[in-house]
């Protein structure tokens, strides 16, 4: 409780309690190490799976060590830097992508009864929350560590001093910055229904089945599920890695640790992005207690297999779906789930306020669905028309190529 | 606790501004730009404003900063400049006076108008819970200053339309590129088929 209303603790605070925040960092550090290790068999071994593959199967039993000899094996190679690359942010470049991936988990309550309790948990005689850091500003937080986190993916190929990672890099910044605005108002309309910025108060508001995937209509929940793919350069938008054109992307130049920190990065990513997806739309901890007499466990239960199940969507996704055409991605990230996004969330914002001044919910749905509609028929023509105006021109230009070759 | 705080950030936020002003790289010098907005955005957390200092580090960090990037990245410019040359006539000169200027009129205000102690913690507590300053801010903003908001908005809307709008008369209507490399090169007028497709493919590219 301390922490949230003193983000930097400069409050008295005693000894206990900075030992239970050290614990805390400790063990959700030690934790999203062991899960990201967890997470790379997880994948490797699912698409191999559904490819009928066996998959990694030497390294431990079903081959569940690989990724731990994959990082020895990562640690003692040479570490190459390139001619023509910038040093010093080409040394820096792999940090700034692994400590936003890091931090972003500290806001995410893994445990705790919100539904008879206020969701704390009793530590050496505190009561505490399951979550390394509450800071009024929450999911905010989120926001700004996921900007943070384009910088070392566009500094990674900028320094190389090389094409193709230059390439990667301005695809990677492009697709992350186009699609942080659809999620950010995704993120918004969790806002809107809950009336705040913390996870916690995120998460309590949503105790007992209250889910904000119901509140806030579903549309919200799979804007966010469309951009947080977009945003974690997973298949189908991995365009910035895309092997067959890019070698391997903005990290083409790294190898031995630097590159191990880029993949620990990638996944950790993936694991802290399902839970913010929980965090915000699904509860959180939130599920039933079945037996009494262990319940502290049965919320950080329900909130892993949550976790688990986006994360098997997201391998499901990879092993589905074909890379899609950078056109396509810039056309679906700001002409659909942009447009689509800000809409749901004036209809939700015209909605509460409805509630307030007690007008008929009807009218006020057939009044902003009319508003939207008109708003999307705009925008829709102006789509139309400009597709038109290029189609006709292509055509002409075709005329003058024609009229060219016959002269 | 407070003063260590303040000196760390003090230091990485001066540093990151001597940073900009001498890094002879550019994408060195946003590099430090962003040092400082970091530095900036835990001052704001030492002064409990933290959904400014969330606010700070999105907008400026994730949003300015990285548009900067982009412009330095491609347009080429990322390699050492030549600072001889002087783009426009009488720059420095103008930026010298215009710098002492802003210098002179802050100094001013913080010497002669503030009473009380500058960046005290507590200068939001009138207002009530700090933790909830982004409902002030917001109750603030679109009561209050609702007009400003709303002008603001409307100011950069059309800053943005503007800015399409210019950027295509510039351009033209999508002119057809590879109709006029086909067009500047006359000479293999027999090779019309793979030309007329290359034209296309462009095309499709751009749309």
């Amino acid at each position: 409780m301390v922490i949230a209303a003193d983000p930097l603790l400069l409050g008295p605070v005693g000894l206990e309690i900075v030992l239970i925040v050290l614990l805390k960092v400790v063990v959700s550090f030690v934790l999203l190490m062991v899960s990201v290790m967890l997470m790379v068999w997880f994948e490797r071994k699912l698409i191999s799976d559904m490819q009928n593959r066996i998959g990694p199967d030497v390294a431990g039993p079903w081959g569940i060590l690989q990724t731990l000899a994959d990082g020895i094996k990562l640690f003692f190679k040479e570490d190459l830097i390139p001619e023509n690359a910038d040093r010093p942010v080409f040394k820096l470049a792999p940090y700034l992508s692994l400590v936003p991936a890091f931090l972003v988990f500290a806001i995410v309550p893994v445990g705790g009864d919100f539904r008879t309790g206020d969701g704390t948990v009793g530590l050496f005689g505190h009561r505490t929350f399951l979550q390394v850091a509450d800071p009024p500003m929450g999911i905010l937080l989120f926001l700004a560590l996921s900007s943070v986190a384009v910088y070392g993916v566009m500094l990674a190929g900028w320094s190389s001093g090389s094409k193709y990672p230059l390439l990667g890099s301005v695809r990677a910044s492009a697709q992350m910055i186009s699609y942080e605005a659809a999620l950010g108002l995704a993120i918004a309309t969790v806002f809107l229904t809950g009336g705040s910025l913390s996870t916690h108060e995120i998460v309590s508001s949503q105790s007992g089945w209250n889910w904000n995937v119901v509140t806030t209509g579903v549309v919200p929940f799979l804007v966010f599920l469309v951009a947080g793919t977009a945003e974690l350069n997973r298949p189908p938008f991995d365009l910035v890695e895309a092997e067959q054109e890019l070698v391997g992307g903005f990290h083409t130049e790294y190898s031995s640790i630097r590159f191990a920190l880029f993949f620990l990065a990638e996944f950790m990513n993936v694991i802290t992005m399902s839970a913010i997806a929980v965090t915000l739309f699904l509860g959180g901890p939130d599920g039933p207690i079945l037996v009494e007499q262990v319940a502290w466990v049965w919320p950080t239960l329900w909130f892993s297999l949550k976790v688990l199940a986006f994360l098997f969507t997201f391998v499901w996704l990879r092993a589905t779906l074909p890379r899609i055409r950078y056109d396509q991605l810039m056309d679906l990230g700001w002409k659909v789930l942009i447009p689509l996004a800000l809409g749901w969330f004036l209809l939700l914002a015209t909605l509460n306020v409805g509630r307030d001044r007690g007008w008929s919910p009807l009218v006020v749905v057939f009044a902003s669905v009319a508003v939207l509609w008109a708003g999307a028929a705009m925008l829709g023509g102006a789509v139309r028309k400009a597709r038109a105006e290029r189609l006709a021109l292509e055509f002409e230009s075709d005329e003058v190529l024609d009229a060219g070759d016959g002269a | 606790m407070d003063a260590a705080v303040f000196t760390v950030c003090a230091v990485i936020v001066l540093s990151g501004a001597f940073g900009v002003l001498l890094a002879r790289n550019p994408v060195h010098a946003a590099l430090f730009l962003v040092q400082s907005v970091f530095g900036v955005a835990v001052l704001f957390l030492l002064l409990e404003a933290t959904f400014l200092a969330a606010v700070q580090v999105i907008v400026y960090a994730g949003a300015i900063v990285i548009l900067f990037l982009f412009v330095i990245m491609l347009l080429g410019v990322d390699r050492v400049d030549d600072l001889d040359v002087e783009p426009i006539a009488g720059q420095r000169p103008l930026a010298v006076v215009i710098g002492a200027g802003i210098l002179g009129t802050t100094l001013t205000a913080l010497l002669v108008a503030v009473g009380g102690p500058t960046g005290a913690p507590t200068a939001n507590a009138p207002l009530g819970d700090a933790g909830d300053n982004a409902k002030r801010l917001g109750e603030v903003l679109f009561t209050d200053h609702v007009f400003a908001v709303e002008l603001t908005a409307l100011l950069l809307t059309v800053a943005v339309v503007g800015a399409v709008v210019l950027v295509r008369r510039l351009r033209g209507p999508l002119q057809p590129l590879p109709a006029e490399a086909v067009a500047s090169k006359p000479e293999s007028p027999e090779s019309t088929g793979p030309d007329g497709e290359a034209g296309e493919a462009g095309q499709g590219g751009d749309a």
